[in-house]
């Protein structure tokens, strides 16, 4: 927690002018997080510019938290409105990706494999304070295959209820729930790869 | 209960609400299996995670 007092200062800003050069020097990581959720690079370039075009349109950023958190807002609601709009003319059917090896986790019986099961990651404070885990974080997300990378950012990160996913997405519930658990299940083994074994055991 | 199952359950408690039943055969389970009270800790830190991106700095 202690590296966030750098930028207390920063959280109290009220009212502030926006700075075209501001925005600009977070087109990249814009593009790089909208990518991350479409799929589309074409279309996550379209979101990105919406949303800088209404963030110089504001002109003022107000708000309690950072100027990044605030054009970050608007960003995903940007996202939010393409997935709608795609989703309304949808181009292609959604297809389910394939298991991504979820059963290698586990021996026939359904328990752990002996070089599967998961250790302890330790605090949760912890873990997401250490920049190491957000570095592999970022590669075990961009390594989700193309279909459920975009179900387990429209639920967990935009924050749509799974019925709502469901529906523009024109998939069951249980479909979705499926997806949902491989996601989480391939991140974590990915995480547990990449980060935990070297970092902690 | 298998760990297998287990960790299907513990996924959707995150995105439906489990039956009494699924609950109980979940927290019996969890009770005697530290592999899956890792993984049901390990999904929360996913979980905040997620959210977080594109929030931090
Ligand atoms: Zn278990």
């Amino acid at each position: 927690m202690g590296k966030n007092t750098a930028h207390r200062a920063q959280e109290s800003y009220r009212s502030e002018e926006v700075s075209a050069e501001q925005i600009a020097m977070m087109r990249d990581e814009m593009l790089r997080f909208s990518i991350l959720q479409l799929r589309d690079s074409a279309l996550a370039e379209d979101a990105v510019h919406e949303a800088i075009i209404a963030a110089l349109s504001l002109g003022k950023y107000t708000g309690r938290g950072s100027l990044k958190s605030w054009v970050y807002a608007i960003l995903r609601n940007k996202i939010i409105d393409v997935i709608r709009q795609r989703s309304r003319h949808p181009a292609e059917i959604f297809v389910e990706d394939d298991d991504m090896g979820l059963d290698d986790q586990f021996k026939k019986d359904g328990s752990w494999k002996k070089t599967q099961k998961p250790a302890d990651w330790g605090h949760p404070e912890t873990v997401l304070a250490n920049e190491q885990f957000w570095r592999i974080f970022a590669t075990c997300l961009n390594d989700l295959p193309k279909n459920t990378a975009r179900v387990f950012m429209m639920r967990e990160h935009l924050g749509l209820e799974l019925k709502e996913v469901c529906k523009e997405l024109d998939i069951s519930d249980s479909n979705a729930w499926v997806i949902m658990h491989r996601a989480r299940m391939q991140l974590r083994k990915c995480l547990e790869m990449n980060y935990m074994q070297g970092e902690l055991l | 209960m298998k760990c297998k199952q287990a960790t299907q359950l513990m996924s959707q408690s995150q995105d439906r609400d489990l039956t009494l039943k699924e609950k109980i055969q979940l927290k019996l389970h969890l009770l005697m299996c530290d592999g899956c009270t890792h993984c049901n800790r390990q999904m929360s830190i996913i979980r905040a995670a997620v959210k977080e991106l594109g929030d931090r700095k």
